[in-house]
């Protein structure tokens, strides 16, 4: 049975995107298969971050409204062949998106893939709603700073009232994923601690996500880090994390680049 | 900055923290429950027309958050024979 899960954050900038690819890549890599889907209609981007910006013919907005197909519009990985993306309409606006194409788009998707990894626009708008109306489970993306932190609680408020899981009953389960996490700034007490974070939310930690220079790297080159720089710190951080959404228990911990003696001494000055 | 001031700095997340927790508090009570002042006023106004005769329309309830502090504001009229009496409480 497909999970349906939203990365979502309601803030803007704190990771969404990145996690996505880096969540939805990392799944494949461990041989599920995954589809990502953009729900940021008029502002798409997660097909720039995953390098597939040249090969988008169809999108999401064409398959909602009975344009094109779902075999027509998916886009298949280079790199990870169990891995696929449902691009967002550059051009067209989110009031596009129908309750009933969005929900048949997802039904057929669940009799193809493993994973169906929706990517939420920032915001609580109708893109927001439709990317988490149908998810079985939610990842927060937060940063450990004030605004991202109250618009995430703002966000697990929509998620426990206004999802079709919520609607029905249930508890929605809901994980945080904590970007550009600074230990050192963190353990200065200026920046806010994991614990700190966890406390406020009161939701289970799926990652951190250490702050990092890979993750722009593997950006610029249009590719999710974790098949970028495997061994970087966040793609490591990413791979556990999504070992642990698949069940396995893996020690919470803040994953560090792993530097040469001569890199260590140079290196920091520059970074 | 002083040289004093430097030595003394004080870490900031603490108060993120604090902050962050009182405005929640109250965030949540209004979103989690965006009925929450009309109910309030609902059952307010039943307790109290039990022993005084008020009109609803004469009733105002308020929230509101302060720098450390979040207030519940409630404004009631009354009438009585020989004129008005204002009650706030």
């Amino acid at each position: 049975m497909a999970e349906v899960l939203v990365v979502t954050s309601g803030k803007g900038g704190v990771g969404k995107t990145t996690s996505t690819a880096a969540l939805g890549a990392a799944l494949a890599q461990t041989g599920q298969n995954v589809v990502v889907i953009d729900f940021d209609v008029g502002l798409r981007n997660l097909d720039l971050v995953m390098g597939a910006e040249r090969r988008v013919v169809y999108d999401l907005i064409n398959v909602v409204q009975g344009d094109a197909n779902l075999n027509q519009a998916l886009i298949r990985d280079k790199r990870v062949d169990t891995l696929s993306l449902l691009p967002a309409s550059q051009t067209r606006d989110k009031d596009a998106l129908t309750a009933e194409g969005v929900e048949r788009v997802i039904n057929d998707l669940k009799g193809r893939f493993d994973w169906i990894i929706c990517d939420s626009p920032a915001g609580i708008e109708r893109g927001a709603y439709f990317a988490m109306r149908h998810a079985d489970l939610a990842v927060i993306v937060t940063n450990p700073e004030v605004s991202s932190v109250r618009d995430s609680d703002r966000i697990i408020g929509l998620l426990d009232s206004k999802t079709e899981k919520a609607e029905r009953g249930e508890q929605m389960e809901k994980l945080l994923l904590l970007t550009r996490y600074d230990p050192v700034r963190a353990e200065r007490g200026d920046m806010l601690k994991v614990d700190d974070v966890l406390e406020i939310l009161s939701i289970p930690l799926l990652g951190i996500i250490p702050e990092s220079p890979e993750v722009l790297k593997a950006s610029n080159l249009g590719s999710p880090v974790t098949l970028a720089n495997p061994i970087s710190a966040p793609a490591r951080a990413y791979l556990d994390a999504a070992r642990r959404l698949r069940g396995e228990t893996i020690p919470m911990t803040v994953p560090s680049e792993r530097k040469s003696f001569l890199g260590g001494l140079f290196g920091r000055r520059a970074a | 900055m002083s040289v004093l001031k430097f030595f003394s700095r004080r870490s900031s997340a603490p108060a993120a923290r604090e902050r962050l927790q009182l405005l929640l508090a109250h965030e949540r009570a209004v979103f989690g429950r965006t009925d929450l002042v009309a109910q309030l006023k609902d059952e307010i106004l039943a307790v109290i027309a039990r022993h005084i005769s008020i009109h609803p329309d004469n009733v105002r309830i308020k929230t509101d958050t302060r720098d450390t502090l979040a207030t519940l504001e409630v404004d009631i009229e009354i009438r009585t024979p020989n004129g008005g009496l204002k009650l706030a409480g």
